[in-house]
């Protein structure tokens, strides 16, 4: 009503009630949403990494990036059990397999995900630690004999469930009636996935040496160059429901993602040459990352706050639909 | 399973009560909702959410000028079909607004849980021992019903008295509503009452009249609970075209596919002509 009374703007002409919201607002809160978003690429991701690290002989960078992935899996899942309504049931995320709910996928994704990263890390990490109690049962024969192996395959299998971990966030989020999400189901896995490759390269790059890390540091260009495709090519085809993802908090979180995302990228690309160069990228590609889950997630809670992104395009839809049917009676 | 059950909600002979917020409230222990004061009409609920089930809406509907394009003549005119005469005040819509018991119900397929169910009412019902409180339904929801208790961690919303059911009892909103607004009954039973509701008022001038959720090839599949309105649906907060998200979840697999593809090329392409060190 508040709307329908400035209908000096023809494109935002419609009706409401007392202009409250339609649907609800996800409530997921900040920061546990995001940053297991980000996490949660980022392992995915790395996963990727370390077993093309491994096949190609990069010891060093298959190291870091199978830390990288145990790390960004488990504490990712600790955000995940805090952000539950009811933490202490979070084991019922397993209690049913179920296709039609991005969720149920994402955590059966996730426990996989976690064991495989954990066994490839634990596997990497073995030759490395000092003798004691703890690790004594690593040097126990059969098993200090089977680790290396159970490690690379363990490493393996995680390049099939990593890039299912950066991917499937975007559909968790689209499948929702929050309006800039759904719609943004096509462009939404290429930003996340993006997003995940330029946050894992940065990783690389800062935990290896920089005449070790080349392939992170391309890693790192390509993703942040594919992230920002997908984000112009997603505001581009949202038409209004773009608007969201450009006004308010949400707008300058996704423009400062952006900035960080493309400097982060060019940068990455001279960073072999000085442990500054690699700093700085890789803290702006990872800063960039953050972002961007943060600003997806207002951008989300903004075009549900409002429900000119609910009716407007639904009364759009249905118009289109009535001259088809007014012409049967008539 | 049992016949499929509904609500048939006919908003023309509401008459703003509240009498089913509050049989709601008490039959089925829902807290408080806050007490706040929203200056929006008679209404100081506001909407649907985890502690309100029922939610009866005020629409003050403007009395327009001469000026206005299918305005009336001032006060000139007779008084509004209503009999409404106030100060800019032409007429009144009021409606109790529910869970609308989807046919395909978005809630219900995403929630990872299996804490929401379909009972062999047909209805969708939070199984509360069960209930993690991830907050997945509520953002799927396309009429935004469902909600987190944030004091309790677990979602709500109504049940359509699934115990009052199983006692061969209709729900309490309908038992109370003095004008048989709110009717329940088997779905099938109603919605043929429900189009003859509407033709006999379009009959009687009130081409304004339309039914909203009765149609099972909509977005939803129909819906378990559907109304008679007097409006466009937005009016009434609810809205104009709602379409189940999980519609579209295949293709949202398909794209996060390739994108999963293209993130495993560009490592590969990363690799690509460096040999490895040792």
């Amino acid at each position: 009503m508040r709307r329908a009374e400035q209908a000096m703007v023809p494109e935002a002409e419609f009706r409401s009630y007392y202009g409250q919201p339609i649907i609800k607002p996800p409530i997921w809160h900040e920061p546990h949403m995001p940053v297991y978003l980000y996490l949660g690429g980022l392992s995915g991701a790395a996963s990727v990494l370390a077993a093309a690290a491994g096949v190609t002989g990069h010891r060093r960078l298959a190291l870091a990036t199978r830390l990288t992935a145990v790390a960004g899996a488990a504490a990712g899942a600790g955000f995940l059990v805090a952000e539950l309504g009811r933490p202490e049931r979070f084991l019922n995320m397993l209690r049913v397999f179920k296709p039609t709910s991005p969720m149920s996928m994402g955590s059966w994704i996730l426990a996989a995900h976690s064991g495989l990263a954990g066994l490839a890390a634990v596997a990497a990490l073995a030759p490395h630690l000092p003798d004691s109690a703890a690790t004594a049962v690593l040097r126990f024969s059969p098993v200090a004999v089977a680790l290396p192996a159970a490690g690379d395959a363990a490493a393996a299998a995680a390049a099939l469930t990593g890039p299912l971990m950066s991917t499937y966030t975007a559909v968790l989020l689209a499948d929702t009636a929050v309006p800039a999400w759904h719609e943004a189901h096509r462009e939404l896995p290429f930003l996340f996935a993006g997003s995940a490759l330029a946050a894992a390269g940065a990783a690389g790059m800062l935990a290896t040496p920089r005449a070790q890390a080349g392939p992170a540091r391309a890693a790192a260009v390509l993703g942040a160059a594919a992230e920002t495709v997908a984000g112009a090519l997603m505001e581009r085809r949202l038409g209004m429901l773009a608007e969201p993802y450009r006004v308010g908090k949400a707008g300058r979180r996704m423009r400062i993602a952006r900035a960080l995302t493309a400097g982060g990228g060019l940068l990455a690309v001279v960073a072999g040459r000085g442990r500054a160069l690699t700093a700085l990228s890789g803290l702006a590609l990872t800063a960039g990352a953050l972002f961007t889950r943060f600003g997806v997630l207002a951008a989300g809670r903004a075009s549900a706050a409002d429900p000119k992104y609910t009716v407007v395009p639904q009364r759009r839809r249905l118009d289109d639909r009535a001259p088809a049917s007014a012409e049967t009676p008539g | 399973m049992a016949e499929r059950m509904g609500f048939f909600t006919d908003t023309s002979v509401c008459i703003g009560c509240k009498a089913c917020e509050v049989a709601c409230k008490e039959w089925n222990d829902v807290p408080d909702d806050g007490f706040v004061f929203r200056a929006t009409s008679y209404d100081n609920t506001g909407g649907l959410g985890a502690d309100t089930w029922r939610h009866v809406a005020f629409i003050e509907q403007p009395r327009r000028g001469p000026e206005e394009p299918g305005g009336r003549e001032g006060s000139k005119g007779p008084p509004g079909p209503e009999g409404a005469e106030g100060q800019g005040v032409e007429g009144w819509l009021m409606s109790s607004d529910v869970c609308k018991h989807c046919t395909h119900a978005a809630c219900l397929d995403v929630c990872p849980t299996g804490a929401l169910f379909r009972t062999e009412f047909g209805t969708v019902v939070v199984q509360e021992d069960v209930c993690n409180g991830c907050g997945y339904c509520v953002p799927a929801c396309p009429y935004g019903v469902i909600d987190r208790r944030e004091r309790d961690g677990r979602a709500f919303k109504c049940t359509m008295c699934y115990d009052r059911q199983l006692g061969g009892l209709e729900p309490a909103c309908a038992k109370a509503c003095p004008t048989d607004s709110i009717q329940f009954g088997p779905l099938e039973e109603l919605r043929a009452r429900a189009q003859e509701r509407v033709e006999r008022l379009r009959g009687e001038g009130r081409p304004q009249a339309r039914l909203y959720g009765a149609d099972p090839d909509d977005g939803v599949g129909g819906d378990g609970a559907f109304f008679l309105l007097l409006d466009e649906p937005e009016v009434y907060g609810l809205p104009p075209d709602p379409v189940v998200t999980t519609r579209d979840l295949p293709a949202m697999w398909r794209w996060a596919a390739g994108a999963a593809l293209c993130l495993v090329g560009a490592t590969a392409l990363s690799f690509l002509g460096r040999g490895g060190n040792r």
